[in-house]
């Protein structure tokens, strides 16, 4: 993005307009002993050229996700990304645009909000959406809090072991405060057990959480489980990756209560792990308690159609302590990267996303198994990402695989001690065959 | 300013009739003449239990969610349903179809805690 900094003569002008001699005149207000010498001791000024060689240079020290073959998964995909998305997103009528506190002059953010939802409630097969939240961490640990609202007097969730590690650990800093109880329920062949789920309901049980596909890859039995929740009057929360609603059943087909998800896989780049883009959708009975910021569509006083913030009273600047949330705020321009994504990709568009991935991960998977010393580390179904049992420990390949640009998967021992000769290898539709063959080529020479 | 004799009144504009040992709750013209239109009322179920000055459920009008606060302690035993569909009888008819809820008194005492028409509208006038 240009940079436009103000010239001596802009800052003079300025200053006249308000009748202002000196800059440091408007910092009279401060105490002489708060102002300080404060010498920031930087270095001298560069010219535009001198600064573009110095980010040449650190930039250098990267391997972007562009200048290899990446498998990375675990929430964060390298799918692609047209241009245009990057385009729209970078016009400064969208970068710049503030919060849309002021619907008059806000009328394009707020309709692309709205687009946004509504887009999200298509893919989920949800009544609702709101204008999105930080990430998928904080959207899950959100719905646990909108859980605890909606049933008020149960203090307890079940949160599937099959979930990210780490939104898990998002989830236990709120849990935390709000004196809630997590149950675990344990995993069984990488999937959530479902008996041992069956054993965990008791009325204190506000809600289920499942991921699907979860941290594995693995495709749950979301339906199953939704049923199971709602015999015993609890709620089912269900994580998605919003690429697998194309193909797979979504949360909306199996009457899930709360969905959320991350949303970087929808035209927003992996820019080394965030800004990200957390999705948020519920039922229609639960709207008011829904978190985050909700675009709406109304009619002006000459019955035009216009867009603004609704259901703003549940929010933070208003109700205060007693909000939905104190988040009240959203990831807009991540949100309408993901909106111009879908928009061009369109219903067929994702499908052919999602099947590619997901024909590529089998491909590969199979073959990597066909390797002595390589196999499944477990048989559950799988959308684009999958676990290989390894020779020799994860981390050692994944070293040995950066010397030929490859980015070879994510180590499961780092989340799971015990479970350090396992790989997490994710698949995405820019995945070549040749590239596909040249991993394994380089795994089968691994000893 | 509507301020019916029979009626008492709480500090946070709450009105109620007694009728045997159940208290008919609902809020005062005052208030809802201040909210402006309502467009949400959030009952609690009946069965819940209330206690007096704790919040028993809310009223969204467009700019601010507002709580309910019981003025006596006792059990839900009915909810105004049609509140659901039509928000805004609180604004039309705050003292009559726009009740709100009625409890089951745990203890009538409470009752001499509440402001009579004269002191309310002393209060809010």
């Amino acid at each position: 993005m240009p940079y436009l900094p103000h010239g001596n003569d802009d800052i003079k002008q300025m200053l006249k307009k308000i009748g202002v001699d000196h800059f440091e005149d408007l910092l009279k207000n401060i105490p002489e002993v708060l102002k300080g010498d404060v010498s920031l001791d930087l270095p001298g000024a560069l010219s535009e050229l001198e600064i573009q060689q110095e980010m040449q240079n650190l930039l250098k020290k990267n391997t972007a996700c562009h200048q290899t073959v990446s498998f990375l998964g675990a929430g964060a995909y390298d799918h692609f990304i047209p241009k245009v998305v990057d385009f729209i997103i970078s016009r400064p009528e969208f970068a710049t645009a503030y919060t849309p506190y002021q619907a008059e002059v806000s009328q394009g953010t707020l309709q692309a909000m709205y687009e946004f939802q509504s887009l999200i409630c298509e893919l989920t097969g949800m009544d609702v959406s709101n204008a999105s939240m930080y990430d998928g961490a904080t959207a899950m640990a959100e719905a646990v809090l909108m859980a605890k609202s909606i049933k008020r007097k149960k203090n307890e969730v079940i949160v599937s072991s099959t979930i990210h590690p780490l939104y898990r650990r998002t989830l236990e800093t709120y849990a935390e405060s709000l004196n809630m109880t997590l149950i675990d329920c344990p995993l069984k062949n990488d999937l959530t057990d479902k008996e041992a789920l069956d054993a965990l309901f008791n009325e204190n049980t506000s809600a289920v959480i499942v991921q699907s596909p979860n941290f594995f890859g693995a495709i749950e039995d979301t339906a199953y489980i939704s049923e199971a929740a709602h015999n015993h009057d609890a709620l089912f929360i269900q994580g998605v990756d919003p690429i697998s609603l194309a193909i797979l059943k979504t949360p909306g087909e199996v009457n899930a209560d709360i969905a959320f998800g991350e949303g970087q896989s929808l035209g927003n780049h992996l820019n080394f792990g965030g800004p990200y883009l957390g999705l948020f959708a519920a039922k229609q009975d639960y709207v008011r308690k829904m978190p985050g910021r909700i675009a709406g569509m109304t009619e002006d006083a000459d019955g035009n159609r216009a867009y603004v913030l609704t259901l703003q009273t549940r929010e933070q600047h208003i109700r205060r302590e007693k909000a939905t949330s104190n988040i009240c705020s959203n990831q807009a321009l991540c949100a309408l990267a993901a909106t111009v994504y879908l928009a061009l990709m369109g219903r067929s568009g994702l499908q052919q996303v999602a099947e590619l991935s997901l024909q590529k991960a089998h491909y590969l998977k199979e073959k990597i198994c066909e390797i002595p010393g390589f196999k499944a580390a477990n048989s559950a179904p799988f959308f684009k990402e999958f676990v290989i049992e390894t020779p020799i420990p994860a981390k050692e390949i994944i070293k040995k695989a950066l010397d030929k640009a490859i980015y070879a998967g994510i180590d499961i021992g780092t989340f799971f001690p015990e479970r350090k000769k396992q790989l997490l290898i994710a698949v995405t539709e820019k995945r070549t065959k040749e590239e596909l063959d040249d991993f394994v080529e380089f795994l089968a020479e691994i000893r | 300013m509507n301020i019916p004799k029979e009626l008492k009144y709480t500090e946070s504009h709450e009105w109620v009739k007694v009728e045997g040992d159940v208290a008919v709750i609902g809020v005062s013209d005052f208030a809802q003449s201040e909210l402006g239109d309502i467009v949400f009322v959030e009952m609690p179920d009946v069965g819940d239990e209330a206690e007096k000055g704790e919040s028993c459920g809310t009223i969204e009008a467009v700019k601010t969610v507002s709580d309910i606060n019981a003025p006596v302690s006792g059990e839900i035993v009915e909810v105004n349903e049609a509140l659901e569909d039509e928000p805004t009888l609180v604004n039309t008819d705050c003292y009559e179809e726009g009740w709100i809820m009625k409890i089951k008194m745990s203890d009538t005492s409470e009752l001499d805690d509440l402001m009579d028409a004269g002191a309310y509208e002393e209060f809010a006038g």
